[in-house]
């Protein structure tokens, strides 16, 4: 599932995303939800951006969703990714109600086979010793 | 929104930099003077007459003392391309609260020539942990993304078919429009023939990357009557923004706009119909689709019969970006104060081969980020 692995920019984990990026690196997802109002979020953030509540939690996602949008990127936006065109810019929306950006990846980069609404499951790409990033693919 | 701030203040000049498209002998400082020493003569005001100084993408502290203006109100609000028309209400505000009188708004941007590194995003932003490691990465996939959900909800047939009339209605205008870079007639093959960017764009969905700047001179309303043009009358101003990364964006079929032009409208006391030209910020032909439904000139998902069979080209029955817009006429980096210089150019009847027949109220949309920000002006001429 992890070919093509570009020479990309990653993420600098910032205080309130260690966490975040400590899971992925054991291949898990977790994402935060409010416990005032109930709504997950995604990025995760110490403040609930729809109440404003800072009584807040981490939670462990299924990585289960569905393709919300995608773009299939031909022309590289930066040079870290001109070896790895055409590839899949996605936002997916997980069953626990969050939209998060990431990549499609072992489905060819085709409209005629990525379908918005196509069910996908998380899995996690090894970029470094530090950061695994969270992807998609088709289930 | 307060009816009885419109017309309060007045456009009372506008201009480009002296020359706009590929500069590669001037900085992006050079397009703010020229903008700001031609808009100032096209006002018929002196470089002394500006109290009040608005820019965006750096800080006005640069734009002051290259310019050699001490302002008593001084605004660098930068939310995007939108920034420019946003700050028109700024300084309606101002004005009107008497902190200024004379507001100057510069733009001035080498998208195309610039010798620096143009920054880049911070390393500690959300965007650069959450979406620049996927390669979401700037204006055309970010937009992408959302029209790809516009297709999904209302037809991919009837959307691109929509983009295309965009495209080519704009690059029509163009052609009328001496100071645009792109005036080679475009058919529906060439749009479609056209090499992919990030799908669904094509590269005829994308707008320009060039060197230009402009400048708007806002006045308050008896300093406006005085001067040499008919002042052109803010009717209406708003703004609004939802997001910034285009993974927050609320409905990605849906504008900011609708915030902001549904209050600039109730301000102005008007509605969609009342508006002889829209000039609405088209970054991306996906732009102007979904901006036209979010400022209520017609339903959601409605866009592609509102454009169908070229009804926003010269002599359609809707006129839209007549200058030739970012996709054909200019685009360098942050767009929107262009839409206003148009506007108040058609207004004023300065348009030469391009000029509306009857063209009284006009309205300008500036967009700005993923989507992000819009400002809405609606002005007009007596």
């Amino acid at each position: 599932m992890t070919t093509a692995t570009p020479r990309r920019p990653l993420p600098t984990p910032q205080p309130e995303w260690d966490f975040y990026w400590e899971r992925t690196k054991a291949h898990e997802l977790w994402l935060m939800r409010c416990k005032e109002c109930h709504r997950a979020y995604f990025y995760p953030r110490p403040l609930c951006p729809y109440c404003f509540s800072r009584n807040t939690e981490w939670f462990q996602s299924s990585g289960r969703g569905r393709l919300y949008a995608f773009a299939i990127v031909h022309r590289a936006p930066h040079p870290a990714f001109a070896d790895v065109v055409p590839y899949i810019a996605a936002l997916v929306e997980l069953e626990d109600g969050v939209r998060i950006p990431t990549n499609l990846v072992g489905v060819e980069p085709d409209p005629a086979r990525v379908k918005i609404g196509m069910p996908v499951q998380v899995l996690f790409e090894d970029a470094n010793e530090k950061i695994s990033l969270p992807k998609f693919r088709p289930v | 929104m307060r009816q009885d701030l419109a017309r309060t203040v007045a456009i009372v000049g506008v201009a480009e930099s002296d020359q706009v498209g590929v500069t590669p002998n001037k900085s992006a400082l050079q397009h703010h003077a020229e903008a700001a020493y031609n808009a100032l003569a096209d006002a018929g005001l002196s470089v002394k007459d500006v109290d009040g100084l608005f820019t965006a993408g750096l800080s006005t502290l640069t734009t002051a003392e290259y310019l050699g203006i001490n302002p008593r109100y001084s605004d660098s609000t930068s939310i995007g391309g939108s920034s420019f028309v946003v700050h028109i209400g700024h300084a309606l505000a101002a004005i009107n609260a008497g902190y200024c009188e004379v507001a100057l708004i510069t733009h001035g941007q080498i998208g195309r020539s610039s010798r620096g590194s143009g920054g880049g995003q911070d390393e500690t932003f959300p965007v650069s942990q959450f979406e620049a490691p996927y390669g979401i990465v700037g204006a055309p996939i970010n937009y992408a993304i959302a029209c790809s959900r516009y297709m999904h909800v209302y037809g991919e047939d009837r959307t691109r078919q929509a983009l295309a009339e965009i495209a080519v209605a704009t690059r029509k205008w163009a052609q009328l429009n001496p100071k645009a870079m792109m005036r080679a007639p475009m058919s529906f093959d060439d749009y479609h023939n056209s090499r992919w960017i990030a799908w669904p764009f094509h590269l005829l969905d994308c707008c320009l990357v060039t060197d230009a700047g402009a400048a708007v001179v806002v006045a308050k309303a008896d300093r406006a009557r005085d001067l040499p043009k008919k002042p052109v009358w803010v009717l209406g101003a708003a703004e609004y923004h939802d997001h910034s990364l285009m993974s927050q964006m609320p409905d990605l079929t849906v504008h900011p706009a609708r915030d902001a032009g549904q209050r600039a409208f109730e301000m102005a006391g008007l509605k969609p119909d009342d508006i002889d030209l829209a000039m609405i910020y088209d970054s991306f032909t996906y732009t102007v689709l979904m901006s036209l439904e979010s400022l209520g000139f017609c339903g959601p998902g409605e866009g592609p019969d509102f454009v169908w069979n070229q009804r926003t080209a010269p002599g359609g029955e809707f006129a839209l970006n007549t200058s030739g817009g970012g996709l054909s006429y200019t685009h360098p980096g942050m767009y929107g104060i262009f839409l206003v210089v148009e506007a108040v150019r058609q207004l004023r009847g300065e348009c030469g081969e391009r000029q509306l027949a009857n063209c009284r109220i006009a309205l300008a949309n500036g967009s700005g980020g993923s989507l992000s920000s819009a400002g809405t002006a609606i002005l007009a001429i007596d």
